[in-house]
């Protein structure tokens, strides 16, 4: 079981409160598909992904990373069994999606790199510490039920 | 032996020409936050007084730092050669752990990324995750 201080508790939860989630969620998966482009390939039907500004202006591309970023509250809401919480989606992403869970680390470094520029001096070192600890659970949970 | 497009040179030079006058702040900022998110690269520090973000031997060396990275930009079309003394200095002297680059690099990305919102946009950041993966792999040539 994972520990969380107070402060990390509070943190994660303030930082999902304020959270534009059509603004940033599309914004973490345009810069992912852009700066790891192999990560292109589980979108092979979302259409035009040939340049950067192709991405970032693709609906498809905006409608999913707003589903992606949706689907952390319910580690947000569980933070003491995300294990437990994420056990299905995991089962889901290794044998439906057949996605490389390393992919899940780059994506967490470009949600980091995003979030970090909407709270700009308030993601202080403390705080990147929480999310970085919170993403990495996350990450670790999705990867749990691949065999 | 790089793999920087002209176009990736091109973004690394015009971006860094906006970092260089901020060069204690950013590097400051970026070795505070490893410092606290990646606890383990303390080890590296023990022999300061004061690791808090700040403090004065974290300002100084986080423009040292800085100044390494503007160094690179400035023979980015050679890394091996224009980094050979500090590769040799990371080898022999310091023995930093070649995973810790990448550590620092993230660390960096998420301070431009608070810094310049505007102009660190997902071009800007592929080509600097590129160059600085490519700085670190310069920095380890003597390592072995």
């Amino acid at each position: 079981m994972v520990e969380w201080t107070d402060f990390e508790r509070a943190t994660i939860v303030d930082i999902f409160s304020k959270m534009q989630y059509e603004v940033v969620g599309p914004a973490a998966l345009a810069r992912c598909l852009v700066v790891y482009p192999w990560t292109q390939r589980y979108f092979g039907n979302f259409g035009n992904l040939y340049n950067a500004a192709a991405i970032s202006g693709n609906p498809m591309v905006a409608k999913h990373g707003t589903t992606i970023l949706h689907g952390l509250d319910r580690a947000v809401k569980n933070m003491d069994d995300i294990k437990a919480t994420y056990a299905e989606l995991s089962v889901l992403h290794s044998e439906k999606l057949h996605v490389d869970p390393d992919n899940f680390k780059l994506l967490s470094d470009c949600l980091t790199i995003v979030v970090a520029a909407q709270l700009g001096k308030d993601f202080t070192g403390e705080v990147q510490a929480a999310f970085q600890k919170f993403l990495a659970v996350v990450v670790s949970a999705l990867g749990r039920q691949y065999h | 032996m790089t793999c920087l497009s002209a176009k990736d040179k091109d973004t690394v030079k015009v971006f860094w020409a906006k970092v260089a006058d901020k060069v204690e702040e950013v590097g400051s900022d970026a070795l505070s936050r490893m410092l606290a998110v990646y606890p383990q690269t303390k080890t590296y520090f023990s022999h300061w007084k004061d690791l808090s973000p700040g403090s004065a031997p974290v300002n100084k060396h986080g423009k040292t730092v800085m100044l390494g990275v503007g160094q690179a930009v400035a023979c980015i079309d050679d890394l091996n050669a224009g980094l050979l003394t500090l590769s040799e200095l990371h080898a022999f002297t310091l023995r930093v752990d070649p995973a810790n680059f990448k550590i620092l690099s993230h660390c960096l990305l998420v301070v431009l990324s608070i810094k310049f919102p505007n102009d660190f946009t997902p071009e800007v950041h592929v080509s600097l995750d590129k160059f600085l993966a490519a700085l670190s792999r310069a920095l380890s040539e003597k390592y072995r």
